[in-house]
């Protein structure tokens, strides 16, 4: 079963501006999916429309197989929804705002209160039930958004920048969290700045720019066919003087006396780099990717979407 | 299954708005307390000893029913427009859109919220008005009843129209200012509108809260300058035109979807 369908979707504001423009995407049952695209693209709005935040212009959309027109008190009941700014009550406790989100999906008090201690014991909050929510943290503040929109147990979850302003350590435990209720079966849709974000937690992909998906695959497909990666690599000489090697076939850019940055063509591989640098008595202290491998995908999806739009206005 | 969810969320939306105005009961029930108490030492003892009789009542007693009555209008408006503006502000209106909560439930619940505050705030003011008035006696408890039940629901959904509209904290206390006020002191509250010469008497007859005065006043001390089931139909008319602007409203998302 599809856990979403969108058929066609096109929105326009007042004022003209039209931020889809007929947009297709599916989305499977126990998917992790990520949604992609710049500021601006069409990311919220889609989001918006879903979550019924937004009127569409046209379109279909449904969700487990519920029509946002015609069938829309059963598809609100599927959907849990992690916004991207704070859109809680700043006075109320963290326990009032999970209990009362509950309340509006019809689940008794009794049983909103047994849930929050367990979704709220989850997400590391507990001790923190009885404070007013804005005394917490940026981070404690997202973990609740996230405690809010599971507590009327929905099958799909939808979290839009769930990590942003979030530190590294705790981003990477919302992560296993994440994966974790993923496994347990509730398909998760996610958009996301930090592009390392979707390569290491999502399976499918869609990039959206200009209101037009733009790209709509799998992760694997879409890494394969990447055909350049950048690399840096910290280089060791002979004593303190500086490294400053050669590299036939190969594009490098010295960054300073012990640094280079090489642009490597998957059919060149890396062995014909280090085997140079052996020759020339220079050792690879360590290396690592100049940009997420996702990262340059999306900067050239994107590049390309728009000098194409270009060329076709010329 | 569906009256139930519906039943479950419309106390959720309740004991969130009875929570909100009892976390800051400072600003929310203490000010009526002060505010009638000075119009009751001012008016009614200080000026109210040189009028004389009202209507055939003493003047403090003639004022304490439009007195009540102002505080139930005040508090079920402004409690409404300041809490659902508060929501649309916060964006945490949001946590009800995205639920399968019905608009009606909505409605309701805000309302609910509006008539805990004013019957309240009710209760307060009757009790301070015990202190003045020796004598505070009830001669029809059902109109009383009704007439604040129906008042209040009237006002919490004007409140909740002009929070629908506001887009500044400003927007929600200029009703108040110019409109609510000006028609309070008007209908009644400190004077019987026979009073009034000829055509003024008239105009005053067109201000709707005139009626809910003189009912609520009936309710109180069986007196009253219009008649009960006009004053009756005219709240219910005010009633019924109110809640289908505020459920259109709020269904096609004014000010609160895009």
């Amino acid at each position: 079963m599809k856990a979403l369908s969108i058929q066609n979707l096109r929105k326009t504001y007042k004022g003209g501006f039209e931020a889809l423009k007929g947009i297709h995407l599916e989305v499977e049952e126990g998917d992790f999916f990520a949604l992609l695209g710049p500021n601006g693209a069409g990311k919220s709005t889609t989001i918006g429309i879903i979550s019924s935040l937004v009127n569409k212009t046209s379109g279909s959309v449904s969700v487990f197989g519920y029509d946002l027109d015609t069938q829309l008190v059963d598809l609100k009941r599927q959907i849990g929804l992690v916004p991207q700014e704070f859109n809680f009550n700043q006075f109320e406790t963290v326990r009032q705002i999970v209990v009362n989100q509950a309340g509006y999906y019809g689940v008794p008090r009794h049983v909103a209160h047994e849930r929050a201690e367990h979704y709220l014991k989850q997400l590391g909050l507990w001790d923190k039930r009885n404070n007013a929510a804005r005394m917490l943290s940026g981070g404690m503040k997202r973990r609740l958004m996230i405690a809010r929109a599971l507590l009327h147990e929905p099958k799909l979850l939808i979290l839009d920048e769930p990590t942003a302003g979030v530190d590294i350590e705790l981003r990477r435990s919302m992560w296993d969290y994440l994966e974790e209720i993923n496994k347990q079966g509730i398909t998760i849709i996610l958009t996301t700045h930090y592009l390392e974000e979707a390569e290491s937690l999502c399976r499918n992909i869609a990039i959206i720019d200009h209101g037009e998906i733009v790209e709509n695959t799998s992760i694997k497909r879409l890494l394969a066919t990447l055909n350049r990666e950048t690399f840096i690599l910290d280089l060791s000489g002979e004593g303190e003087q500086a490294v400053k090697p050669e590299l036939e076939g190969f594009t490098m850019r010295q960054i300073d006396d012990h640094t280079i940055e090489v642009d490597v063509v998957k059919s060149q591989g890396l062995n014909k780099v280090f085997d140079q640098l052996s020759a020339q008595q220079i050792k690879v202290l360590s290396m690592r990717n100049k940009a997420n491998r996702l990262e340059e995908l999306f900067v050239d999806l994107v590049e390309r979407g728009r000098s194409n739009k270009s060329a076709a206005g010329a | 299954m569906a009256s139930s969810f519906n039943l479950v969320a419309l106390k959720t939306i309740w004991i969130k708005e009875c929570t909100r105005f009892l976390r800051i009961w400072v600003q929310t029930l203490v000010p009526p307390a002060i505010t009638m108490t000075l119009y009751f030492i001012i008016f009614g003892s200080i000026v109210g000893e040189r009028i004389g009789d009202m209507s055939g009542r003493p003047y403090m007693e003639f004022i304490v029913p439009g007195l009540i009555m102002m505080s139930i209008i005040t508090n079920s408006y402004s409690n409404v427009a300041s809490s659902f503006f508060s929501a649309k502000f916060q964006r945490n209106i949001e946590e009800m859109l995205v639920a399968p909560v019905s608009t009606s439930v909505i409605i309701a619940g805000y309302v609910g919220g509006g008539l805990a505050r004013a019957l309240i705030v009710a209760v307060i003011v009757t009790v301070v008005s015990f202190y003045f008035v020796d004598n505070v006696s009830i001669n029809h408890l059902g109109i009383l009843v009704l007439t604040v039940i129906l008042t209040s629901t009237l006002f919490s959904l004007a409140g909740l129209i002009n929070a629908v509209y506001a887009k500044t904290f400003d927007d929600i206390s200029i009703v108040p200012t110019f409109v609510l006020t000006p028609l309070t002191y008007l209908g009644g509250v400190f004077f019987s509108v026979t009073l009034l010469p000829g055509v003024w008497e008239t105009i005053a007859r067109f201000n709707p809260i005139l009626y809910m005065v003189n009912a609520f006043r009936y309710g109180f001390l069986g007196v009253s300058d219009v008649n009960i089931s006009a004053a009756l139909a005219v709240i219910v008319v005010f009633n019924v035109a109110f809640f289908i602007t505020a459920y259109t409203l709020l269904q096609r998302g004014v000010g609160i979807r895009s």
